[in-house]
């Protein structure tokens, strides 16, 4: 390595840092006599040799990891705009209230009538997400999305077994997030695709015939759907399966869309789940754990996990009182700390507030669509609500693809967007700007994308050549892929 | 590009190649130009009965995975092993090296499935280059 490189050129990796003897901490001595690992641990759990783990000082471990925060990019630091993730800002009030030593201190087996300020917040939560959704209860504990749609189709598959009836299809349009297929088949369905209309929509006459054809259990659709498109037909879709004895699973991913607007129970929906670290502002990517809930109707209510929070005048208890339930999905209750940081962000917004966000993700991710609509082409233009989709067809005149757009971006000092999905938009750019952001940050975006349209046009090997001021730069995804390096070896000497 | 003469074509840009009553099976050019670079290829285990239309496999890109129908029904009898190591075939030689599984099939099962110069005309009817 050539001694001219910059210190962050030539980060590596920690292991190459290590040097024999070199230590960051030492143990004070044995408060206890010693023991031989060979007469207390069984032979096939004892290793043969000490692990090449790095040998380093204190001072090397918190600079690596320093100068490597830094190469992170977060929501912290501007505009995150991948799209059907809900990048929002996380409001430092969430981060306040979650560290109250009363929430924070909290060990799960404690009993009951010590935690019963644990268990109103989750109470109060649940009752804010029926106020929400319209729907008849809440589990808490699903840990993410698809842990969320994994619960809910395991509960309408025993609603079904309760009827006597063993369904095996669901229906999932072609804009569907990839968790939904993989959700129903955890769940012991078969998946069946279909096609969505020429505006990206559900198409209610392939519904139809899907369900004349029998054995269809539910159909998974997200509203509005992953072209931030509204479901116009969504009430008559549920009545059409409610008809046939099937259910609405609801992906509720986008609920930020129409939070404080319009109630999935309204729509007729029978499961949906609520991605809390994407319409409540919990932390997200790598910034901690995701947390699913999922709501029901009454007819699912049954087959919810136990525990459910139960309110007696002013008294909380948790309840195992239900005999159909699905059993219990997570240990102890959910991520609870995640549940404390929505419910401190809906309090502190409340509903006319939670309705100004809604607006706020539609009118920014618009603001987007109609500044740069000229310079990127829209492969489906009807109206769209918190994300909107463009493709690289414009570009793709001049070879310039979607990925070499989004590694131009990062030049620009932007996240780039969702790249490649929904899959029905080939070489889509998929931006969902959230409400976070003021009108400086997208127009300073809006300026980046229109420099790398111009720059598609004039200089494309240029932007086909990006980045250029990362610390690494064009990787090669195929071979990290085919042939990925697992695991650090120690170079022969 | 045209199409191999000697096997017959799926509206999901299968393609299967029937001799006797064994069914070899793949993805089409244009299947493979869509998906780009191929990094991993996950086959049925032999002795699986598939259904036409249901799905096969799946076919991972580093932009997404999708799923693979079978274009006949069968009963898969071998899988193309090479994959495991080099799934690249199925972008390099997509009518050769790349073939996916091979399927004991009943006579006549590729009725109703494109010849080449029917999914030639079906390529250019949606769009595609």
């Amino acid at each position: 390595m050539s001694e001219t490189r910059t210190l962050r050129e030539r980060e590596g990796l920690i292991f190459e840092r290590s040097s024999a003897g070199r230590v960051g901490y030492q143990l004070p001595p044995l408060e206890v006599p010693a023991a031989d690992p060979a007469a207390t641990v069984p032979a096939g759990l004892l290793r043969g040799e000490i692990a090449d783990l790095p040998e380093v000082s204190e001072v090397d471990v918190v600079r690596h990891f320093t100068r490597l925060s830094k190469w992170n990019y977060s929501v912290d630091e501007g505009l995150y705009p991948l799209g059907s993730c809900t990048m929002k800002y996380n409001p430092r009030i969430n981060e306040e209230i979650v560290r109250l030593s009363g929430l924070a201190q909290l060990h799960p087996l404690q009993p009951e009538e010590q935690v019963q300020g644990a268990l109103a917040v989750m109470w109060e939560l649940e009752q804010a997400l029926l106020a929400v959704t319209g729907m008849a209860r809440v589990t808490l504990q699903p840990a993410a999305g698809a842990h969320g749609e994994l619960t809910g189709m395991l509960m309408i598959r025993k609603a079904l077994l309760a009827r006597g009836e063993r369904r095996r299809k669901v229906l999932i349009p072609d804009s569907a997030h990839g968790t939904n297929p993989a959700s129903a088949v955890f769940a012991g369905f078969e998946t069946v695709e279909i096609a969505s209309t020429p505006r990206g929509t559900l198409d209610l006459g392939a519904l139809a015939r899907h369900l004349d054809g029998g054995d269809v259990a539910a159909l998974m659709v997200t509203v509005p759907n992953t072209l931030g498109v509204f479901e116009p037909e969504i009430v008559e879709a549920a009545a059409m399966l409610h008809s046939k004895g099937a259910f609405l699973y609801m992906d509720g991913a986008n609920l930020n869309a129409f939070v404080g607007i319009a109630l999935p129970g309204k729509m007729g929906a029978d499961a949906l789940h609520i991605n809390l670290h994407k319409t409540f502002s919990t932390p997200h990517g790598g910034g901690g754990p995701g947390a699913g809930p999922v709501a029901v109707s009454p007819a699912l209510a049954p087959y919810l996990p136990v525990p459910t929070v139960e309110r007696t005048g002013d008294r909380y208890a948790l309840s195992y009182d239900r005999p159909a339930t699905i059993g219990k999905v997570r240990g102890f209750y959910g991520n609870f700390a995640m549940l404390v940081r929505a419910l401190a962000y809906i309090r502190s917004l409340g509903g006319d507030g939670l309705r100004s966000m809604a607006e706020g993700a539609v009118l920014n991710a618009n603001y987007l669509r109609a500044r740069l609509a000229g310079d990127y082409h829209l492969p489906y233009d009807g109206p769209s609500l918190h994300e909107v989709v463009f493709d690289d067809s414009i570009q793709a005149a001049a070879g310039v693809k979607n990925i070499d757009i989004a590694k131009r971006l990062l030049d620009y000092g932007f996240h780039p967007p969702t790249m490649s999905f929904p899959l029905i938009v080939h070489g889509a750019l998929m931006i969902e700007p959230t409400e976070s952001e003021g009108i400086d940050e997208l127009d300073a975006f809006v300026a980046a994308m229109r420099a790398i349209a111009r720059e598609s046009r004039e200089e494309p090997e240029l932007v086909k050549g990006a980045p250029y001021s990362t610390p690494v730069q064009r990787l090669d995804e195929v071979r990290a892929a085919r042939q990925p390096v697992l695991r650090w070896r120690r170079p022969a000497d | 590009m045209a199409q191999p003469n000697d096997r017959m074509y799926s509206r999901t840009h299968e393609w299967v190649l029937l001799a006797g009553g064994e069914a070899t099976v793949g993805i089409t050019q244009y299947a493979q130009e869509q998906l780009g670079d191929v990094v991993f290829v996950e086959l049925p285990a032999p002795g699986k009965k598939v259904e036409k239309g249901a799905a096969l496999g799946n076919i991972e890109s580093v932009k997404a995975v999708s799923e693979v129908f079978a274009p006949v029904s069968g009963e898969v009898t071998a899988t193309n092993g090479d994959l495991e190591s080099r799934p690249e075939l199925v972008n390099q030689e997509p009518y050769g090296g790349g073939w996916l599984v091979r399927l004991s099939v009943a006579p006549g099962a590729a009725d109703g499935l494109m010849d080449a110069a029917a999914y030639e005309k079906f390529l250019a009817e949606e769009g595609a280059h």
